[in-house]
């Protein structure tokens, strides 16, 4: 299967992404330039993370009027797999692929550290390869996650299954006055209708790998390659 | 066609938690200023244009707020001034 990895200027996890995918995974990538008109045979396209154009204006604002948001767009309609991580989130929630906004963290700081996680929904493309109410740790790095959206879309991605990872701090407890950022519901993914473009703040692409801390991610990309290849 | 310059604030939509404005308030009443009740920190973008009258450049700067400049899920936008240069 072939992930195709879009480098905005300002990207810095095209690399992480593609070390999950070549490296730990086993499937083949290629890099997609911002300016790019074609998917180049992509089945998956990854947006990672990072800092397209300095956050200016908002984050992700200006990354999703690049020319290769338009093939990712029509790729997302036509069903194609879409995994926006981190900044790709961001991204992803600006060009409408997902609903909702990603704002300035709570505390107003830059939160970098491991977290633990919990697996809602594990029938989808993206976390078959887990198990409902699993909890998993994976890194995350940003400034601006604190996931918000108007009550009507809140509801409808709660009742429809869509939250797909949540934070989680004691036990099996999800609240997002300490979730990390202060994300509505302690919102950490979701994916949108039609299941097939998943937005997450967490990185699943930095851990792939026992020797990081963590491999706890790379069930992300294994479901990918389960679903999408049988 | 006339150049105009258009003045737009761009603020968090209200009553979504906006952490910036709260630190702002909490260091005003360190400060002294007591009588302060709310902030709310935005954008303030200021752009030239060309357009051929008011209301014209008026309808341009709707849509490129409602395209680019302003996020309609969390952030509500308001056109401050327009003026000729």
């Amino acid at each position: 299967m072939k992930f195709g990895i879009v480098t905005f200027p300002g990207s810095n996890c095209d690399y992480d992404a593609y070390h999950a995918v070549v490296d730990a995974l086993g499937e083949e990538a290629v890099y997609l330039w911002h300016k790019d008109h074609d998917l180049h045979g992509s089945d998956v396209v990854i947006l990672p993370g990072g800092f397209s154009y300095g956050d200016y204006l908002r984050a992700g604002a200006i990354a999703r009027f690049s020319p290769i948001m338009r093939e990712v767009s029509l790729h997302a309609e036509r069903g194609g797999p879409v995994l926006g991580i981190c900044n790709g989130f961001q991204i992803a929630c600006e060009a409408g692929l997902l609903p909702g906004a990603l704002l300035r963290n709570g505390s107003l700081r830059f939160v970098c550290e491991a977290v633990r996680l919990r697996v809602e929904n594990a029938d989808t493309l993206f976390t078959n390869r887990y198990e409902r109410g699993q909890l998993i740790t994976v890194p995350i790095a940003h400034g601006d996650g604190r996931y918000t959206a108007d009550a009507e879309s809140l509801a409808r991605i709660e009742g429809e299954g869509r939250v797909v990872f949540r934070y989680v701090g004691g036990p099996g407890d999800a609240d997002e006055w300490w979730s990390p950022n202060g994300s509505m519901n302690a919102i950490a993914g979701i994916v949108n209708a039609a299941g097939n473009v998943l937005g997450m703040m967490p990185h699943p692409e930095r851990a792939v790998d026992d020797l990081l801390g963590s491999s706890d991610g790379i069930g992300v990309f294994e479901s990918i390659l389960s679903r999408v290849a049988a | 066609m006339t150049r105009y310059r258009v003045a737009i604030h761009i603020v968090p939509r209200r009553g979504l938690l906006d952490p910036q404005g709260k630190a702002v308030t909490d260091a005003l009443h360190t400060l002294g200023f007591g009588s302060v009740q709310d902030v709310h920190v935005g954008r303030h973008i200021v752009l030239e244009m060309d357009a051929s009258d008011t209301s014209a450049a008026e309808r341009s700067t709707r849509d490129m707020c409602q395209k680019l400049l302003a996020n309609p899920v969390i952030e509500d936008y308001e056109i401050a001034s327009v003026s000729t240069l």
